[in-house]
């Protein structure tokens, strides 16, 4: 069982959505229910499937464990394993789909064809967190655009046929220069075998290109290629613009599945391939890479403070709130790659919640608008006490898991660069700013809205749905050790292979961060 | 010695006794009222065949004093040529009988110009080359404007033929420098003779000539204004038959010129094409955006695809000769899915082209638009499907001859194209509602095209069915 295992838990939706193509019919709501149930079913069990790779996984072992592999075409190979840094995620994603599924319960049009492009994009994420071989990981990271494209288009808001189209081009666009470097990669180290191209050591000579001279050559161009992709993704700033719209657009679900599990694919990618693979060009860039974050973080918490629509303050925040990832990644030590992971993981509970309380309010008024709300604390306590709890994670209260990661990101990158910490410690106080002006506008002081006179409090069902999220939260909150035991070996191997092929390629590391 | 000589031209032959015997048949026979047996059989014939070529082995021939050659590479393309031209066959018989085209000329019109293509990707010799060309382009003239009432068919044939007479002129006059200079029209003794070292001017400008007549052909920008307007006006089984066998035929000989006859002046060659390749991308890409008419989009989107192709070409290395042929085979794969799927739209019993009528398609009729919907996203050459290896190969062997701005430019272009295919999804799945709508077409022939076209895009990603080994046969067949 456990050679197969990973592909078990990442095909299991796929074999899924097929079943469900083509031996469910009719329109009714009664099928309706019938794909509904078997999709939360699905997601259940690969859920449940899923704990068997968190429990055979060795956190000691910082190799990749669960290996698979099998020859396929043009000299690729078809290799799924997990180690420290990827096992979490894929555990993320199967935890987080059920949730998503459950919550979209309200959904009525196209029933079984949006429960056959959640459960495609399942398998399609975890396939990116497992994916050994570098086409099989482009296979998998650019496949998810096709079914978001449709969950956007078909089931989005009123402008969902911007969004969907700026979404899936811009995200193109991004990753397409990856290919490029990926086809330069296999065909200057002759495999696309992941583990083989971490121990290659990538051409870092400075040349001259168009008359520009490229300091660490060959590692630098391939490392911007990916950044183009992964910054994309990520979103970093300025490359950020897709996520709003799309946010906005988004049915609840895709907007939580966008939050919580796409957007980690960036940082995953920076962990997976920049650094190890091209750690001369990610010294020569680390610079640039901080300070986009931090503007990131300064400038779009600003921008949040400002948004009248509650899906775009919030999809704001998540820019802001990447932008720790990247500043933890990049200061290349324990605590900030621990961090960076940490957050990401949190991040994915704590805006994947938040973008479900705007659902829940949205299925009752259908607006987003913060205007159209005022003292809803009157009518829906329970909503209020769970809106409270994840505003106050998103703020980064301790004993919520949002503070680990902050406070892990801020550690580490106080060691490499003081003015970059200072900086970013301010959007500490920006999110405070913008996440609790916004509670006070949609749930306090007195309910004068008439349309809202008669609004109903959370249903079981919702609660049920934020039961999960709010036990994680507190959980990685109050005992962080869960899941940066598991992190922390991984991480540490990276670190090392990190600096020695610096001062390999006659960088000390120390010594030029000591001069910051 | 002349039997071996005829043993292996024998598929040509019996292709070609074929087509006659039909002929007699119809004329003498039943005419219009057989045009389906005639159908029938003439794919069924072509199948064989193609199983023929398909299990021809890695011997190479020449026949006819080295004018004719039977080698993997030819026999590469002809079985692509024959699987294709049969598919098209049977996808159009249901389409010809309902829109009263059912002419028994048809299906013999094609045989003839399938012989043609089967010279073209033989010929070892610039007269074989120029017979196998215009064999296949006089009988494509006259298929384009079957429907002989139609003014934009009879439009289209006769663009079609002026401009397709004005490239064999240019190839024409290429290949009578070529033997001026070169003193052969024999491709050995082309090469022998620039092996010398003597690359005459004239030489030169033949060659050029003669890439220029065969760009026309595989409607290479700058040479394919012709496409749009022959795609739109011929009928829509025409159409389909355009895109894909003759394109096979035109990129197979293309491939034997340059890599074989012309080797030696690849640098000389190698910015021709691709600047062609880097011109057909972006204008295909282009172009196709403002398209309403989906054959004009299609016949955008395969110069797009042309030009793809052409990167493979354009490398010079074996890599890059395995990688186009592998892009065509998968071309074709997509091309017969989607026009199987353009053939079956129609509204009130009429035929229509405007991509507007396919709005809410995937609410109306899921199945054939999630096939659909597949093949444009294979199309587009988004991953995981089988069109984005196509590409992955080509990129590479871009990569491998050195031409990496070739490859930047490749996905750049990529991601403009992407937008017009992505709109024909967005039509379909959430395009604003209109009262106009497609006929639900009872084909059963058309739907398991277009769903097992879509299928293989799928599960095709598992080992490319085993074409990547058949073209690395083919391709070091033709580079020794």
């Amino acid at each position: 069982m456990d050679y197969f295992l990973l592909s078990i838990v990442t095909f299991i939706p796929a074999i899924s959505a097929l079943i469900l193509l083509v031996v469910a019919r009719g329109n009714d709501a009664a099928a309706a229910l019938v794909a509904k149930r078997f999709a939360l079913f699905a997601t259940g069990v690969t859920f449940f499937v899923s704990l068997f790779i968190i429990a055979q996984f060795e956190p000691e072992n910082t190799g990749f464990q669960m290996v698979e592999e099998a020859e396929w075409i043009m000299g690729l190979k078809y290799k799924l394993g997990i180690d420290g840094i990827s096992v979490l995620f894929v555990i993320l994603t199967t935890f987080m789909m059920p949730i998503v599924v459950w919550a979209s319960w309200g959904i009525e049009v196209r029933v079984k064809e949006y429960m056959i492009a959640f459960l495609l994009l399942e398998t399609l994420m975890l396939g990116v967190f497992m994916a050994l071989d570098l086409v099989l990981f482009y296979l998998f990271f650019e496949a998810g655009l096709i079914p978001m494209f449709l969950i956007i288009g078909i089931w989005g808001g009123a402008n969902r046929v911007y969004a969907s189209f700026k979404f899936f081009l811009y995200t193109l666009l991004g990753s397409v220069l990856m290919l490029i470097a990926m086809v330069v990669m296999y065909a200057e180290a002759g495999t696309t075998d992941i583990e083989s191209l971490m121990l290659h050591q990538f051409a870092f000579d400075d040349f001259n290109l168009f008359g520009f001279q490229i300091l660490g050559g060959t590692q630098t161009l391939l490392f911007l290629a990916f950044f183009a992709s992964f910054a994309v993704k990520m979103p970093m700033w300025p490359v950020h613009t897709w996520l709003p719209d799309a946010h906005v657009q988004a049915p609840t679900a895709g907007s939580v599945v966008l939050a919580a599990i796409l957007l980690k694919m960036g940082g995953y990618g920076f962990l997976r391939f920049s650094l190890p693979m091209f750690p001369v060009g990610s010294y020569i860039m680390t610079d640039f890479i901080l300070w986009l974050s931090v503007i990131a973080i300064v400038y779009t918490s600003l921008v949040a403070l400002v948004q009248s629509d509650m899906k775009k303050l919030i999809a704001y925040s998540s820019v802001a709130h990447m932008g720790y990832v990247t500043i933890g990644i990049f200061a290349a030590n324990q605590q900030g790659i621990d961090g960076a992971i940490f957050q990401m993981l949190s991040h994915g509970f704590i805006s994947g919640a938040l973008f479900l309380c705007v659902g829940v309010i949205y299925d009752r008024m259908h607006t987003r608008e913060i205007e159209a709300y005022g003292g809803l604390v009157n009518r829906m306590p329970a909503y209020a006490l769970i809106f409270m709890f994840f505003t106050m994670a998103n703020v980064g209260l301790p004993g919520t898991s949002g503070f680990v990661g902050e406070f892990l990101t801020l550690v580490g990158i106080f060691k490499v660069n003081t003015w970059i910490a200072l900086l970013a410690t301010s959007g500490v106080v920006l999110s405070a700013a913008y996440a609790l002006w916004l509670y006070r506008r949609v749930m306090m002081g007195d309910l004068i809205k008439e349309a809202l006179r008669t609004i109903q409090d959370m249903s079981l069902r919702e609660r049920a749905v934020f039961a999960p999220l709010v036990f994680m939260t507190l959980l990685l909150g109050v005992y962080p050790v869960l899941a940066l035991d598991l992190i922390g070996p991984s991480v540490q191997s990276l670190i090392d292979n990190y600096n020695s092929a610096l001062s390999i390629a006659g960088i000390d590391g120390n010594t030029i961060i000591a001069s910051h | 010695m002349i039997q071996n000589d005829l043993n292996l031209i024998l598929p040509e032959i019996l292709l070609s006794l074929f087509a006659m015997l039909a002929l007699l048949f119809g004329v003498y026979r039943g005419q219009d009222k057989k045009t389906a047996t005639l159908t029938l059989a003439t794919a069924g014939l072509m199948l064989i065949v193609g199983m023929w070529m398909i299990l021809g082995g890695s011997s190479s021939e020449a026949a006819f004093n080295n004018m004719f050659i039977s080698d993997a590479f030819s026999r590469y393309a002809k079985a692509l040529i024959l699987l294709s031209s049969a598919a098209v066959l049977i996808m159009s018989l249901g389409y010809m009988l309902r829109h009263d085209l059912g002419r028994f000329e048809y299906p013999i019109l094609i045989i003839f110009s399938v012989v043609g293509m089967m010279f073209m990707v033989s010929a070892n010799d610039l007269m074989v080359l120029y017979l196998g060309l215009e064999l296949q382009s006089l009988a494509l003239y006259v298929v384009a404007s079957i429907r002989r009432e139609s003014l934009k068919s009879t439009e289209a044939g006769m663009k079609y033929f002026v401009l397709g007479a004005l490239s064999s002129g240019l190839l024409l006059y290429g290949a009578s420098l070529i033997y001026g200079y070169s003193g052969s029209t024999n491709f050995q003794s082309i090469i022998i003779s620039l092996d010398s070292g003597s690359v005459s001017l004239g030489l030169m400008f033949g060659m050029i000539l003669l890439v220029a007549g065969l760009a026309f052909k595989i409607s290479a920008v700058p040479f394919h204004m012709w496409t749009p307007d022959v795609y739109e006006g011929s009928p829509t089984p025409v159409t389909a038959f355009l895109s894909t066998a003759p394109k096979i035929a035109a990129m197979a000989l293309f491939a034997r010129v340059v890599y074989d006859a012309f080797y030696v002046l690849i640098s000389d060659w190698q910015q021709v094409v691709a600047l062609m390749s880097v011109l057909s991308m972006f204008v295909g890409a282009i172009a196709a955006i403002g398209q309403t008419n989906i054959k004009r989009l299609m016949a955008y989107s395969s110069i797009a695809h042309m030009g793809y192709a052409m990167i493979g070409l354009a490398s010079g290395t074996l890599l890059g000769l395995q990688a186009m042929l592998v892009y065509m085979a998968i071309y074709l794969a997509m091309n017969i899915g989607t026009f199987a799927f353009i053939m079956s739209m129609e509204r009130d019993g009429q035929p229509v082209t405007d991509i507007g009528s396919l709005s809410q398609l995937g609410v109306k009729q899921p199945g054939r638009a999630l096939a659909m919907l597949v093949l444009l996203f294979s199309l587009a050459g988004v991953p995981p499907l089988v069109g984005f290896f196509g590409k992955l190969y080509v990129l590479r062997a871009a990569y491998d001859a050195g031409l990496i701005w070739l490859a930047v430019m490749g996905v750049l272009a990529s991601v403009i194209g992407a937008y017009y295919y992505l709109r024909l999804v967005y039509l379909m799945y959430f395009g604003e509602k209109k009262d106009l709508s497609l006929d639900v077409v009872k084909s059963p022939i058309l739907s398991g095209f277009a769903a097992t076209a879509a299928v293989v895009m799928v599960i095709g990603i598992i080992n490319l069915f085993g074409i990547e080994a058949a073209a690395s046969l083919a391709a070091s067949s033709l580079i020794n």
